[in-house]
């Protein structure tokens, strides 16, 4: 009888948990498929690394395509911003600590840019990141023109993409395999979980607001801390947290709070949900479209600096496609092309879906022609899924 | 007498939910004559039309229609295309980019075996201007010419068909003077030449110029139907036959207390549209004293919304000018985030369009427009906020389980009841009200003007737009009437009558 409940409880709030449910379904059936190898710390620590430059660009997106522009441009732009961060490490000796603000602030501006065009003169961002695409291209292949590949040598810059986090409890008796602070970490991340989890809750229940039956709320908070506890001592048992998985909890720990909890973020969800409205209730339109291609600008940036990181190097074909690999990632989480719905924990998921498959496929031994094929159908399966869900919903 | 009937419209209902738009109407046209169809905003012409044209197909409606003779069962637009009806509507259905020839042949292309003739195409082009009396090359684009040449060649698209009849819906609410009186002098040829027409218009005084019958509609029925050459069309018995709606009781009683402290004043307040190419408001001067309703009255396309929105910092971009005054001092705004700093608010006409954001909650829509006041360091207090929404969606009796609910899940009259929550958050000194009721149901109408009256008894004023002459008497102090762009009167609640409104409004 719980069970029979569960299932129909499942079904009436499928949209808010579909996602959580395909990335346990690719995860137990890549395992099953690849004897283990999938789940092991090693592939598990890789795959959330590689992760990290396509998801910070997919929260960037996120807020784009929420309000109802898109930014083709971002994939060359992290590729060259990467490019100048190697030409500075390289070539003019310029300090870690200073290149990577620098860029980041470069990425900023170069996000302002494009948005002018579309802010002030109604030009679709479409055309106006087109053109940014190309002449991010163009600016990629000439920094890189005389000396093709630029070799990183500085080990703090290269530490942000290879490098993990040192253990302050470092033991040679208790666990010593394990790497005990990030089992710390994750034991602090999953009380905090539940104990926020339970007052948000507690003040719903206060204000008369539906919330999801008791049992269902249980076995989604009882999932997600199983999830993050395996995820954690997976991790644990290789060279624990990673700099780049820090930098992008970081990145969507702030997006979340910036979206979920601030003027800014409503405003933004409302430029989304009815820019009319919006305008009519006094929101500058045009400034929240600067800063939401301003912020992508700067994720950008920091794409090409985890990117250039992660290689040692910036090469000649840094970024390419990535503009369309972070546009499906938020497709995959859940963004909808009408504007004012999409979350950036739910991109971060989508980013994390795209890479399995890839990783999955990779261990496999599909070649890639199959992987974009099969890339392509769960991009398809994940939006008819929505637009049938919300239909569900609006019933 | 049925003989030389073209069209007869016989015991015609629709209904839309909740409304009954059509009620057993009876329309009959005679071949070969000009007749006028009248009626205030709502009194239900263009639904009428909708139906002749199939926009409404058959078994939408309940009534005959028959037209050349016979019971016509349009299905859809096309069908009453090959029958000879044809509508010009109020918003022109050109292509801007095409050329005048190609715009008059779209749809019915001089072809053989799919590849266009284009000599022959110019060449009839050139034919039906000549009948129009437009004398203009035909491969001129369409963006190119002013609205009313774009309108002789909406006339001759349809001529250049078979056309028996040729519906015109306000043909000349976009145009200049001269431009009407060409329009006009170009009808009366075509009735020489056979062509009957149908003109929906609010001028009364083109009425008495060009029609040969008048049908006047109100509320859904057909009232009336006036013989030019038995002497029965007047002014006078045009508007009694128009307006005539009771008055019921149902606007709630305030006592009249307004102070002579005047809240906001504009003087000389013009607008021009640089999208349509012409002015909208020409040299509006009002004013408005604290704790008084002033209405303002006036047809479809006066430009009341126009005005409203030059006001609330200009988000269409007219060129405006004139002076607008805030409790004295001299102010111009930017953007709408300008006017409500300043202390106005202004409930928008199309709540779902531009007013409300569907997919958000209750909760949400009510505070966006004031979030700055639940903002504790840097962070939504999240526990103000439900409290703000919860009072004011009490206090505004919106029905709903919870705030949390989308606000597409709520009916129009709730959905209105959040809009104005929204904006009474912002604690407004002057609040416009554009359409406050429409398409609301009666219950939702007398909540709403009960909290009016509430509002101006704190101190409050109120601008309300209203196409509907009943509510404009129930609920001002004063009113103002607008009429293509200008103020055309102003008259104290004890003077005003639906006729002398009415009389302004068409003025």
């Amino acid at each position: 009888m719980i069970f029979k409940g569960l299932v129909k409880d499942l079904k009436t709030h499928i949209k808010d948990y579909g996602m959580f449910i395909a990335l346990f379904v690719i995860i137990v059936l890549f395992s099953i498929l690849t004897d283990g190898i999938f789940i092991s710390p090693r592939n598990i620590s890789n795959l959330l690394n590689q992760t990290g430059y396509i998801a910070v660009i997919a929260v960037g997106m996120t807020l784009v395509i929420v309000i109802r522009h898109i930014d083709l441009s971002v994939g060359f732009l992290s590729g060259f911003l990467g490019a100048i961060a190697a030409i500075a490490l390289a070539f003019w000796n310029v300090p870690a600590f200073i290149v990577v603000p620098s860029i980041l602030i470069l990425g900023m501006i170069a996000g302002l840019i494009t948005a002018y065009p579309v802010a002030k003169l109604g030009i679709p961002a479409f055309v106006a990141s087109l053109a940014g695409w190309l002449i991010y291209r163009g600016a990629l292949l000439l920094a890189t023109l005389r000396t093709g590949t630029i070799i990183i040598t500085n080990k703090g810059f290269n530490a942000i993409g290879n490098g993990y986090i040192p253990d302050l409890f470092a033991s040679d008796t208790f666990l010593p395999d394990m790497h005990k602070f990030t089992l710390f970490i994750g034991l602090v991340a999953i009380a905090w979980l539940v104990y926020s989890s339970f007052n948000a809750r507690k003040n719903k229940i206060k204000y008369n607001f539906e919330v999801v039956p008791f049992d269902l709320f249980i076995l989604k908070l009882a999932f997600v801390s199983v999830i993050v506890a395996i995820v954690t001592w997976i991790l644990a048992g290789y060279n624990g947290l990673s700099w780049t998985l820090v930098i992008v909890l970081l990145v969507v720990g702030i997006y979340n709070f910036i979206t979920k909890k601030t003027v800014v973020g409503r405003h933004i969800y409302a430029v989304g949900g009815n820019p009319e409205a919006a305008e009519l209730s006094g929101i500058d339109v045009k400034k929240i479209t600067f800063l939401v291609f301003g912020s992508m600008g700067m994720l950008s940036g920091l794409s090409g600096i985890l990117f250039a990181s992660r290689l040692q190097s910036a090469t000649t074909t840094a970024g390419t496609l990535l503009e369309l690999d972070a546009i499906a990632a938020a497709y995959i989480g859940g963004v909808s092309a009408a504007g004012g719905v999409g979350s950036v924990v739910g991109s971060l998921i989508g980013a994390i879906v795209y890479t399995s498959l890839t990783s999955g496929m990779n261990l496999m031994g599909i070649d890639i022609s199959s992987q974009y094929i099969v890339r392509g159908a769960v991009l398809a399966g994940a939006v008819i899924f929505d637009v049938a869900t919300r239909k569900i919903g609006n019933k | 007498m049925s003989n030389n009937m073209i069209l007869e419209m016989k015991g015609i209902s629709k209904s839309f939910p909740g409304v009954k738009a059509l009620d057993e109407v009876t329309f009959s046209v005679k071949e070969g004559e000009i007749h006028c169809l009248v009626g205030e905003n709502g009194a239900g012409k263009s639904t009428l039309m909708k139906v002749l044209s199939g926009v409404y197909p058959h078994g939408n409606y309940s009534g005959d229609i028959v037209f050349s003779g016979e019971v016509q069962k349009f299905a859809h637009i096309s069908d009453s295309e090959k029958a000879g009806i044809a509508i010009i509507y109020q918003e022109l259905a050109l292509v801007p980019e095409l050329s005048i020839y190609e715009n008059i042949f779209l749809g019915h292309e001089i072809h053989k075996n799919g590849i266009l003739n284009w000599n022959e195409t110019i060449k009839q082009a050139g034919e039906v201007l000549k009948k129009v009396g437009l004398k203009i090359n035909p491969e001129t684009q369409i963006k190119d010419l002013g609205v009313g040449k774009q309108q002789l060649v909406e006339i001759a698209k349809a001529l250049s068909q078979d056309v028996k009849i040729l519906i015109l819906d306000e043909p000349t609410a976009a145009l200049n003077e001269d431009d009407c009186d060409n329009l006009l002098q170009l009808l009366r040829d075509l009735k020489k030449q056979g062509v009957t027409c149908i003109m929906i218009t609010h001028k009364l005084k083109e009425i008495i110029q060009i029609a040969d019958t008048v049908t006047v509609l109100r509320d859904g029925k057909s009232i009336c139907t006036l013989d030019a050459s038995a002497g029965e069309v007047s002014e006078n018995l045009l508007i009694k036959n128009m307006v005539g709606r009771e008055i019921d009781n149902i606007y709630p009683n305030r006592e009249h207390k307004i102070s002579d402290e005047i809240v906001l004043e504009v003087n000389n307040w013009s607008a021009f549209d640089t999208k349509l190419g012409r002015k909208v408001l020409d040299n509006i001067s009002i004013n408005l004293k604290k704790g008084e309703i002033i209405g303002f009255a006036g047809l479809m396309g006066a430009g009341r919304t126009e005005f409203a929105r030059s006001l609330f910092g200009n988000p269409d971009n007219y060129i405006v000018s004139g002076e607008l005054k805030i409790n004295g001092d001299i102010k111009s705004f930017n953007h709408p985030k300008d006017a409500v700093k300043a202390g106005l608010a202004y409930l928008s006409e199309d709540r779902k369009g531009n007013g409300l954001i569907l997919q958000q909650s209750i909760m949400e829509n009510i505070t966006l427009a004031n979030l700055k006041e639940l903002e504790k360091n840097f962070v939504i207090d999240t526990n103000a906020e439900i409290k703000i929404a919860t009072e004011y969606s009490k206090s505004l009796r919106v029905k709903t389980p919870s705030i949390e609910q989308l606000v597409n899940n709520l009916s129009g009259g709730n959905q209105q009841k959040v809009q104005l929550a929204k904006w009474l958050f912002v604690k407004p000194h002057v609040l416009i009200l554009d359409e406050p009721t429409r398409g609301i149901d009666v219950g939702a109408k007398f909540e709403i003007y009960t909290l009016m009256n509430e509002l101006v008894a704190q101190g409050m004023s109120i601008i309300m737009i209203s196409s509907e002459l009943p509510e404009v008497l129930g609920m001002s102090d004063r009113i103002y009437v607008v009429s293509e762009g200008r103020l055309t009167g102003e008259k104290h609640i004890s003077e005003a009558t639906q006729e002398n409104i009415m009389q302004l409004a068409t003025n």
